[in-house]
C-alpha cells in the first residue's frame, strides 16, 4: 500500500511539473509529439532503459519531441491522468505505453481521443484506428543465448532466474533450453521463480542457491543485475537480459538477448508525420532488429559461435524458428510434431516446459 | 539436497535475518521508548541510497555504512520532531515518513540508478575458524555488519535492561508524565531513541545497498522495513526474542529460492512443491499467531507493549 501511495504522490508531482511545463503549448503544429509511459526509472538498466534508448534513438532519427513520465504505476486512473495531460497540455500526438497492466485504460482512452495514437507494448487489444500494440520475439536471440550457454557449461546444469510463469517467460526459457541442448544434449535447466519483477536481494540470492545446487551458469528472465552479481561473486557465469549488462559482472558474461525498440520507434513517429499510420499487432523478430544478441564472450567455442551464426541468419530470412518439432513437454509429450512449427497463438499462450528443463511451470 | 546448498540455506539465513535484526532493532529501541516509527522503510531506503553514493565517492564500505546510518538518524530526527516535539500522530507521521523517504531516495539517487557498485562488503572468512565443517561457513565468514550487528544486539540488551538510561527509556515508553516528574526530559530521550532507530534503520538500508544486492534502484528495500515493524511485535518488544525472531524471518526468506530445488518429502507432502509467493507471507502470517498467543496468554496482565507506545506527550495536558 505504501509503495502505490508512494506512486501515487511521485506521479502527481511529475504531473504538477509536466502542467507547469506545459503552460502556453498547444497542438496543431506540423511537429509530431511522441510521448512515452514507464513503468520504471529509465535508470533501470533493464526494461525501461532499453524503452529509453529507444525514444531517444527515434528522437534523433525523426526529429519529433519525445515526452516520457516514468515510474507510472498499472493503476487505470493513474495512467490516465499521466496521458490526459500529456495530451491536453503537451499536444501529444502519439502515446507509447511500455507495461501491460495499461491496456485496458489505454483501450478506453483511445475511444476517447480518436485524433491520437495509441501504441502499445506487450498487449493483445487494437482497434482499426488508433490503437495498435507492439512486441518482439525475445524468444528467438534467447534460443541464441542457450547455445552459448550450453557451450560453456561444464556441469551441465544452468539455473534460471525467473520472475512469474506467465507465457511469455515459459516461452522464453523453452527456448534458452531448447538452443542449450542443441549444442549440449545433456544440458539440464533448473528454474527458480521469484514471483518479483524487481527485488534484487531475492534475485541475487536466487542465483546464489541455484549455484550452491550445482548450477555453473546463471541466466534469467529479471529486471536488475543481482543475479550477474551472484554468480560473479562465486566464480560462475551469466546470461544476462534485456540490455548488454557485461560491464557489471566482466568474468561472468557470456552474453544476452537484448531488445532495440528505436526503429519501431521511429517508424510509428514517421508513420503518423506521414498520416499513413495503421494500428497493427506488431510482433517483430530477429528480422527487424527489434531482438539482438548481444556480443558473445571470448570464450565461447569458434565453432559455436560460428553455428550461432547460421542460427541467427536463418531466424532473420525466416527459413527456421525457435518452436519447429519434434519438441517434447517435461513429461515426454510431443507438443510439437516432427516437421510442424508452432503459430503464434499457441506461443502466445504457452504454458507448458520443454523436456530438459526442471522446476514447475505453475510456479 | 546437497551439503553445499544445505550450508548455502543457513548462511542466507544469518543475512537475510541480520538484515531485518538491525532494522528491528533500531525500532525496538523506539518504541521502548514509547514512539511507533512506521516509517522504517523510508529510512532504510534512505540509508541504502546514501550508502551506496558514498561508497561510490568514497569506495569504503565502512564510511558509506557510517553515512548510512548518519542519514538514517537524521531522517529519524523528521518523525522526532514531528511526533514528540510537536506530539503528532505518530502512525500518520511514520507512514508519511515511509511514502516521503521513499520517494526522496528515488530523488535522490535517480542518478546513480543501475550503476556499478564502486566497493561492497565481502566476506571475513575468520582465520583458522572458517574452515570448520559446516560452522565455519556459516558462523565465521560472513560479512563484519553481521558481526557488528550482533554486538549491537548485546549492546541495546544491556544498556536497556542494565544502566539508568535504560530505565530511563524503559519508563518513558510506560508513562511519560511520571518520568517526566522525576525530572527527565522526555523529548530528549524519546527524540534520542527515534534518532538511534534511524541510524539503525540506515545502516540496515546500506548492508542492503552495500552487500546483500550491491547497487541502487527504486524499490530495492521490497517490504523489508515493514518485516522488521512486524519483528518487534514477534519478539515481544525483548532483544533476545527478537534475534530468534530474525533468524525465523530470515530463514523463511532464504527458504524461497531454495525450496524449489531440494526434494523434500514431508509426511507424504511435497515440501518443494509449495508455491514460493506463499512462503513470502510466512512472517506476517507468523507475527499475526504471536499476536494472537500474546493477547491471549497476558489476558489477565499488562501486555509486554510498552504501556504508553503511539501517546504522545504534552506536558500542559497531564
Amino acid at each position: 500500500m505504501a509503495k502505490k501511495l508512494l506512486l501515487k504522490s511521485l506521479v502527481v508531482l511529475a504531473v504538477l511539473t509536466l502542467v507547469a511545463a506545459g503552460c502556453g503549448n498547444d497542438d496543431g503544429d506540423d511537429e509530431v509529439v511522441a510521448a512515452f509511459v514507464y513503468v520504471g526509472p529509465p535508470g533501470d538498466a533493464g526494461w525501461t532503459w532499453a524503452h529509453d534508448q529507444g525514444r531517444q534513438f527515434a528522437e534523433e532519427q525523426t526529429g519529433a519531441t519525445t515526452l516520457f513520465v516514468e515510474s507510472v504505476p498499472e493503476v487505470a486512473e493513474d495512467f490516465r491522468a499521466v496521458v490526459v495531460d500529456f495530451i491536453e497540455n503537451e499536444g501529444a500526438d502519439i502515446i507509447f505505453a511500455t507495461s501491460f497492466g495499461y491496456m485496458d485504460p489505454m483501450e478506453e482512452l483511445a475511444g476517447e481521443y480518436p485524433d491520437v495514437v495509441f501504441e502499445h507494448a506487450s498487449g493483445y487489444k487494437m482497434n482499426d484506428t488508433n490503437f495498435g500494440n507492439y512486441f518482439g520475439r525475445m524468444y528467438q536471440p534467447r534460443y541464441l543465448s542457450g547455445m552459448a550457454a550450453g557451450a560453456i557449461t561444464e556441469a551441465n546444469r544452468i539455473g534460471y532466474v525467473a520472475a512469474f510463469p506467465i507465457p511469455e517467460v515459459l516461452r522464453g526459457i523453452n527456448a534458452f533450453t531448447l538452443g542449450a541442448q542443441r549444442v549440449n544434449p545433456d544440458v539440464e535447466v533448473h528454474v527458480t521463480w521469484t514471483f518479483t519483477w524487481f527485488d534484487p536481494a531475492v534475485e541475487g540470492d536466487s542465483a546464489a542457491a541455484l549455484i550452491e545446487a550445482g548450477a555453473d551458469v546463471i541466466a534469467m528472465h529479471q529486471d536488475s543485475t543481482a543475479p550477474g552479481l551472484a554468480a560473479e561473486a562465486a566464480g560462475a557465469r551469466w546470461v544476462s537480459y534485456n540490455s548488454d549488462m557485461s560491464e557489471f559482472a566482466p568474468d561472468a558474461f557470456i552474453t544476452a538477448p537484448v531488445w532495440n525498440w528505436g526503429p519501431y520507434y521511429a517508424r510509428i513517429i514517421e508513420a503518423v508525420a506521414s498520416d499513413s499510420y495503421t494500428p497493427g499487432a506488431y510482433w517483430g523478430g530477429m528480422d527487424d532488429g527489434i531482438v539482438a544478441l548481444a556480443p558473445l564472450a571470448a570464450d565461447v567455442p569458434a565453432d559455436v559461435a560460428a553455428e550461432i551464426d547460421e542460427v541467427a541468419a536463418q531466424l532473420t530470412d525466416g527459413s527456421w524458428d525457435v518452436f519447429t518439432g519434434e519438441i517434447r513437454d517435461q513429461d515426454g509429450n510431443a507438443v510439437v510434431a516432427e516437421g510442424e512449427t508452432m503459430e503464434d497463438g499457441a506461443m502466445l499462450g504457452m504454458g507448458f516446459f520443454v523436456e530438459g528443463v526442471v522446476g514447475s511451470a505453475t510456479g | 539436497m546437497s551439503e553445499a546448498a544445505l550450508i548455502g540455506l543457513f548462511v542466507a539465513t544469518v543475512q537475510f535475518g541480520t538484515l531485518v535484526f538491525l532494522a528491528a532493532l533500531g525500532e525496538l529501541i523506539s518504541e521502548r521508548a514509547g514512539v511507533l516509527n512506521l516509517g522504517v522503510e523510508g529510512m532504510m531506503a534512505m540509508g541504502a541510497v546514501s550508502g551506496f553514493m558514498v561508497g561510490l565517492e568514497t569506495g569504503s564500505p565502512w564510511a558509506a555504512f557510517f553515512a548510512a546510518a548518519a542519514v538514517g538518524a537524521l531522517v529519524g530526527g523528521f518523525h522526532a520532531l514531528v511526533s514528540v516535539v510537536l506530539g503528532a500522530d505518530q502512525v500518520v507521521s511514520g507512514l508519511a515518513l515511509t511514502i516521503g523517504g521513499l520517494g526522496l531516495a528515488a530523488y535522490v539517487g535517480r542518478n546513480v540508478v543501475g550503476e556499478r557498485p564502486e566497493t561492497q562488503f565481502t566476506d571475513l572468512g575468520i582465520a583458522g575458524l572458517a574452515d570448520i565443517r559446516w560452522f565455519g561457513e556459516i558462523f565465521f565468514d560472513q560479512p563484519p555488519v553481521v558481526y557488528l550487528t550482533v554486538g549491537l544486539g548485546l549492546a541495546v540488551w544491556f544498556v536497556l535492561a542494565r544502566t539508568r538510561l535504560g530505565l530511563a527509556l524503559r519508563a518513558v515508553g510506560e508513562s511519560a508524565p511520571t518520568t517526566d516528574a522525576v525530572g527527565h526530559s522526555v523529548m530528549a530521550l524519546r527524540s534520542g531513541a527515534v534518532m538511534a532507530g534511524g541510524a539503525f534503520a540506515g545502516a540496515a538500508g546500506a548492508f542492503l545497498s552495500l552487500y546483500m544486492a550491491p547497487g541502487w534502484t527504486e524499490g530495492m528495500v521490497a517490504g523489508r522495513g515493514w518485516i522488521a515493524v512486524a519483528l518487534v511485535i514477534f519478539g515481544a518488544w525483548r532483544p533476545g526474542r527478537l534475534a530468534l525472531g530474525a533468524l525465523l524471518f530470515g530463514f523463511t526468506l532464504a527458504l524461497q529460492p531454495r525450496l524449489q530445488s531440494f526434494d523434500i518429502e514431508l509426511l507424504g507432502v511435497e515440501v518443494s512443491r509449495i508455491s514460493p509467493a506463499l512462503l513470502g507471507i510466512l512472517p506476517f502470517v507468523l507475527t499475526v499467531v504471536v499476536l494472537v498467543i500474546i493477547s491471549w496468554r497476558y489476558r489477565h496482565r499488562p501486555s509486554p507493549a510498552p504501556a504508553a507506545l503511539g501517546l504522545p506527550y504534552r506536558r500542559e495536558e497531564r
